[in-house]
């Protein structure tokens, strides 16, 4: 008897579960905010700056979205997650979508019933060595002792890299950037390794940047993207065609200064369609008609966004790299609005 | 009268004792080198004592504290002290020091937080002190409730109504005996209250705010951090795992069955599971069993988890200041014709919780300390900020200083405390 009103309550907690899960847009407009999950601190990814106001890369995925969805890039609640809390903080509905530097993977992707929305950063992972080591290349770096965070994907590339070349070395474990740094310049290890967008920004918080040099060679391939739940398909594709529209807006050259203007209806029928003032796309996603102008309001278009927070208008200073558009020979790609 | 002439008929003046016997250099000759080894010891000790502060001093004081940037650190501090000087960039703190202390909570609201810290110490000052008025007790029943509404702000009637759960339980002690017994009025005063909460509160708070909606501006616990955080999480859970733990460890030595079971159970399997595994059944695991909407906050999750997990720790402490009391008490209090209440709160509870006082202390500072945990869970505590901080490519590469600055607050509170519990024994010293 007990039993049975046990498994009840917890066949109702299911049942209330499954269906408050069924329509994400909905819960969030009834909210007024977007929960989005961030990182609790990756350089030039996100970070709180003095005002408390979070910034980077994946916060300006995050702002995009909730003006899609809500009309404004602040009605929107950053959660800040742990690597060990991230998957579960969004299986459990804390949070409506989470952009963390998060690799996507096969397992990650079809194990932990997740989808994601598309790769806004493709990263691998690189090598920083001294510049007076005289190393030029990885392969040159037989039985060196390498740095590297315990418990990552890049502790397993390593491993295999060396393993197919037919090489040794000494891995000096540790467990996060900062510790990383100091070791690394205390000489602990001959090289560090980690993604190479983090170790860009590592290097350039150093006293003297021009002493130190990143490898050539990228030994992983490392998409970065935002993701969302498995299991509601619209709110999906509101995550994908935000990113996309954010993409599509530099390709065709609506920025945050020019996109009001060219909201009012221009010559070219793809902007039209994705700003609204032709076709009905809004309505088949479930949004307002200006949903892009004010996902591109919020923080820039993919470009704008690139370089204010890790490119070349940043301290950081990445080059946009594999990550440039398609028509620059770069690997970022929308498909068309129609 | 006989020639007494060889004996004095003055005393002579009182001579300085020889130099090796007074002031400095008697203390330093006893105390530093009254022996070989010992002069050796203080020797070596004077060098260590040199060498480290040699390094920390220069790197301390030879900083830079209106720099907006670590590159701009670097650059200042060697314009000023001279290339290749390594000093602190205490421009961070001066920068963040606000975000350590409050998080992201609104900066015009400040004074909300450090009233109610400052109101903290009057509440717990009659604990603590027993110079102070007894009736200051009054005002410490409600300051849990103030402070709630001093924090997270919002409309008034909430802790005013959430208060009136507490006088329901105090009346029913006061009045109901009479009608129920004893008995059923410890059952009373636990559960109307609970009913009054669950049935009654809401619908009353939703009548006292659409007549008179008073209140102050609310405030997200997102937007809550820093020391803030830790002082909350601490405080609670030290104020409330205390006489959770008196419970406890009573109810584990109870001739009840049923009651020493639960007791014991409860005891054994938060004190088998570390604190690391609770937080995470609170940040993540809670959400997935609770209906979803329900807006069930973090931060009072990890309360209640941080008071479990203390006060199961508690309970054995006092259980070790019980069974220190000799038998010969109890049997004397019930030689009195005491009943058990009566008995334990004036006889056995006294006696035991001094024995415990250096042990409950020292849970108290490890409980406190122990709040930085919640950095794993993304709560942005001191620790959790140290973390965010440096991801400011600004601040990118700063270790040490903000470190140091977490490392300063958590003594400051630890300290006082240790130096508090010391006074408390000096002052109930009792022995002979």
């Amino acid at each position: 008897m007990k039993k049975t009103v046990l498994f009840g309550a917890i066949a109702a907690v299911g049942l209330t579960a499954g269906m408050a899960s069924a329509g994400t847009l909905d819960d969030v407009k009834a909210k007024g905010e977007l929960a989005c999950g961030v990182s609790t601190g990756s350089p030039g990814f996100s970070f709180p700056d003095a005002d408390g106001r979070w910034q980077g890369f994946d916060v300006g995925y995050c702002r995009a979205l909730a003006g899609a969805v809500l009309g404004s890039g602040d009605a929107i609640k950053f959660v800040p997650l742990s690597s060990k809390t991230r998957f579960a903080a969004l299986g459990s509905g804390e949070i409506d979508v989470l952009s963390r530097n998060t690799t996507w993977t096969f397992s990650r992707d079809v194990d932990l019933k997740q989808t994601f929305v598309g790769v806004d950063y493709y990263d691998g992972q690189g090598f920083m060595v001294k510049t007076d080591l005289g190393v030029e290349s990885v392969l040159d770096m037989d039985g060196a002792t390498i740095c590297i965070q315990t418990g990552t994907t890049t502790e397993l590339n390593l491993a295999d890299y060396f393993r197919t070349n037919g090489m040794t070395y000494e891995p000096v474990p540790i467990e996060g950037n900062a510790e990383a740094q100091q070791q690394y310049l205390a000489g602990a290890c001959d090289s560090y390794t980690t993604d190479r967008s983090a170790l860009a920004g590592t290097r350039m918080s150093f006293e003297n940047p021009d002493d130190h040099m990143l490898l050539p060679e990228i030994i992983s391939k490392e998409p970065l993207g935002p993701l969302v739940r498995h299991g509601d398909d619209n709110w999906a594709d509101i995550a994908r065609w935000t990113l996309n529209a954010l993409i599509t807006a530099e390709e065709l050259g609506i920025t945050q200064a020019n996109v009001l203007e060219m909201a009012k209806g221009t010559d070219n029928p793809e902007i039209n369609r994705m700003l609204g003032s032709e076709g009905s796309l809004a309505a088949m996603l479930g949004l307002e008609s200006d949903w892009a102008v004010n996902a591109i309001l919020a923080g820039g278009n993919y470009g704008e966004i690139f370089s204010n927070n890790i490119g070349e208008n940043s301290p950081i200073g990445l080059s946009r790299g594999v990550n440039a558009l398609w028509t620059d020979g770069g690997l970022i790609y929308s498909p068309p609005f129609r | 009268m006989s020639d007494q002439s060889y004996v004095r008929t003055e005393m002579l003046g009182e001579k300085p004792p020889p130099s090796s016997q007074v002031g400095v250099v008697k203390w330093v000759m006893e105390n530093l080198f009254s022996s070989i080894p010992n002069a050796i010891m203080t020797i070596v000790s004077v060098w260590v004592v040199y060498y480290i502060l040699s390094g920390i001093l220069p790197w301390a004081f030879q900083s830079s504290w209106n720099a907006t940037s670590l590159h701009g650190c670097r650059a200042y501090i060697a314009e000023t002290y001279g290339e290749g000087v390594e000093g602190a960039c205490w421009s961070v703190i001066n920068e963040r020091w606000k975000q350590l202390l409050f998080g992201f909570y609104p900066k015009e609201l400040y004074w909300r937080p450090v009233v109610t810290l400052a109101l903290m110490f009057v509440a717990i000052s009659p604990v603590l002190f027993t110079s102070v008025p007894r009736k200051v007790m009054l005002f410490s029943v409600i300051y849990p409730f103030l402070a709630f509404w001093l924090l997270w702000g919002g409309s008034i009637w909430l802790p005013i109504v959430a208060f009136l759960g507490l006088v329901i339980a105090y009346l029913a002690i006061v009045y109901l005996p009479a009608l129920v017994g004893s008995l059923g009025a410890t059952i009373g005063a636990g559960v109307l209250p609970i009913l009054f909460w669950i049935v009654i509160a809401g619908p009353i708070i939703d009548g006292l705010n659409g007549i008179a909606p008073i209140g102050i501006e609310g405030v997200d616990s997102d937007q809550m951090g820093g020391f803030m955080i830790s002082i909350i999480i601490g405080v609670s859970g030290i104020a409330l795992s205390l006489p959770i733990g008196i419970l406890l460890a009573l109810g584990r030595q109870s001739p009840l069955f049923i009651v020493k079971t639960i007791c014991v159970g409860f005891i054994e399997f938060i004190r088998g599971v570390p604190l690391i595994t609770l937080l995470f059944v609170a940040s993540v695991l809670l959400n997935y069993f609770l209906p979803p909407g329900t807006n069930f906050d973090l931060i009072l999750r990890v309360i209640i988890m941080v008071t479990f997990f203390a006060a199961a720790y508690m309970a054995e402490v006092i259980r070790g200041g019980l069974a220190a009391l000799p038998k010969g008490q109890y049997e004397a209090a019930d030689a009195l014709g005491l009943d058990y209440w009566k008995a334990t709160r004036l006889i056995i509870m006294p006696q035991a919780l001094k024995i415990s006082i250096p042990n409950i202390v020292s849970n108290f500072i490890g409980l406190f300390k122990d709040t930085t945990l919640v950095s794993i869970i993304g709560l942005l505590d001191p620790m959790g900020l140290a973390r965010a901080i440096p991801a400011d490519q600004n601040w990118n590469g700063i270790v040490w200083e903000i470190y140091v600055f977490i490392a300063l607050l958590f003594w400051i509170f630890t300290f006082s405390m240790s130096r508090y519990s010391m006074y408390l024994e000096r002052k109930l010293a009792t022995g002979h």
